[in-house]
């Protein structure tokens, strides 16, 4: 079984369980869901899986838990920075754009990493480099301002999980 | 003069707080939507003063996603399941129009 | 009962940090900042809604179209909050005064030069 085909059934899947989960079990819901989950899926499915898999595939979703708890973290603490910087009187910010590298190679990765970045303390990212792997972030108090130290700040604490996760 | 505007701020907040929670007597919803009615007076102030165009922007992206929490609360006071949905489609429309406004103001037209 | 004390934490928690959120975008200085308050804050509060409906209704319909509309807000939400931040970039808004260190400003003029 070739990749795309195998892409295209995950995506029919997919997408049929999910338009159950929004109507409901009848005649009607399952024959027009399966008619348009045929169609997309024959149209664009072959872009949700484009390399074949490495890992075994319990030990990802161990790590993928692990790390939807991580994030979960650091978003809390995220927003109770946001929170105190609110209230606070006198708007304490200190804000600056620096850059921070990564080590990871598939784009379903980056883009986790990239999104959990924008949603975790103070930082936002603002663009990707796709050839020198680099991102640059915008960060609204600056500790550091060297490649090195930013990306240990920033970037490091999800790398680890992800690289497990993705590769 | 900072300390002063943020001490001005708080006693306005503080009195909405006691007419809306104290004061006002309706379903325990009602209030909840009034302090999202709030939240998005606070996001027109800067679609309408924004000093640059992206900031107008931003309030339009933040408005969609607030809307949705404000259906959620409407669908759970009347126990409407179909205001979910006008939810869903309203926040894909508003993410597809935030997208479109970036593009356009990053000087691109839309079709390349 | 207490599954409906619960929800009802969930959503109060929720309203809590989309009005900072809100007050956020009122308050800070530039387009980046108030894209990152408002951004953070607001899909919190509206996730933390959303899961409180989602207790407080259980798994019905309504429950599931609720934890749908969760994974959908984490999903776009920092796609777009990249999208216009790199848009307003290029467009050369200006950064607050308070602004210490801009490598993307240095690098893009580094390129230009280059090609």
């Amino acid at each position: 079984m070739s990749l795309a085909v195998k892409s295209k059934i995950v995506v029919f899947v997919l997408a049929m369980l999910v338009w159950l989960a929004l109507t409901g079990l009848g005649r009607q819901e399952i024959i027009s869901g399966f008619v348009v989950a045929l169609l997309v899926s024959t149209m664009a499915g072959q872009f949700l899986i484009t390399t074949h898999k490495q890992k075994h595939l319990l030990h990802r979703w161990l790590y993928a838990v692990l790390y939807f708890f991580k994030f979960l973290w650091e978003m809390i603490k995220a927003n109770v920075h946001v929170a105190y910087i609110v209230l606070h009187p006198l708007v304490p910010i200190k804000p600056g754009i620096v850059k921070i590298k990564t080590n990871l190679h598939k784009d379903a990765a980056i883009t986790v990493l990239t999104n959990s970045i924008t949603l975790t303390p103070g930082t936002l990212t603002v663009d990707v480099n796709e050839e020198k792997k680099e991102i640059y972030v915008h960060w609204i108090d600056v500790k550091a301002t060297g490649i090195e130290e930013c990306t240990k700040e920033i970037g490091a604490r999800f790398e680890s999980v992800l690289r497990e996760v993705f590769e | 003069m900072r300390l002063f505007r943020w001490m001005i701020g708080v006693v306005l907040l503080a009195v909405f707080c006691y007419f809306n929670f104290f004061v006002y007597t309706g379903q325990i919803y009602f209030k909840l939507i009034n302090v999202i009615l709030v939240s998005a007076l606070f996001v027109l102030f800067r679609v309408i003063f924004g000093p640059s165009p992206a900031d107008r922007i931003v309030a339009v992206d933040i408005l969609g996603v607030l809307i949705v929490g404000m259906l959620a609360l409407l669908g759970l006071q009347y126990d409407q399941g179909f205001l979910l949905d006008i939810g869903l489609i309203w926040a894909l429309l508003s993410f597809i129009a935030s997208l479109a406004f970036a593009k356009i103001l990053e000087g691109r037209s839309l079709d390349d | 009962m207490i599954r409906e004390m619960v929800g009802m934490a969930f959503i109060f928690i929720g309203i809590t940090f989309d009005f900072f959120g809100v007050l956020g975008l009122v308050r800070l200085p530039d387009v980046y900042n108030r894209l990152q308050a408002a951004t953070k804050c607001v899909t919190f509060g509206s996730a933390g809604i959303l899961f409180g409906a989602f207790i407080l209704q259980g798994f019905n319909s309504f429950g599931f179209k609720a934890l749908i509309g969760i994974a959908f807000i984490f999903l776009t939400s920092p796609v777009a909050a990249h999208a216009i931040s790199r848009a307003a970039h290029r467009a050369r808004i200006p950064l607050a005064k308070e602004t210490i260190v801009d490598e993307y400003e240095k690098d893009k003029e580094l390129k230009e030069q280059t090609t």
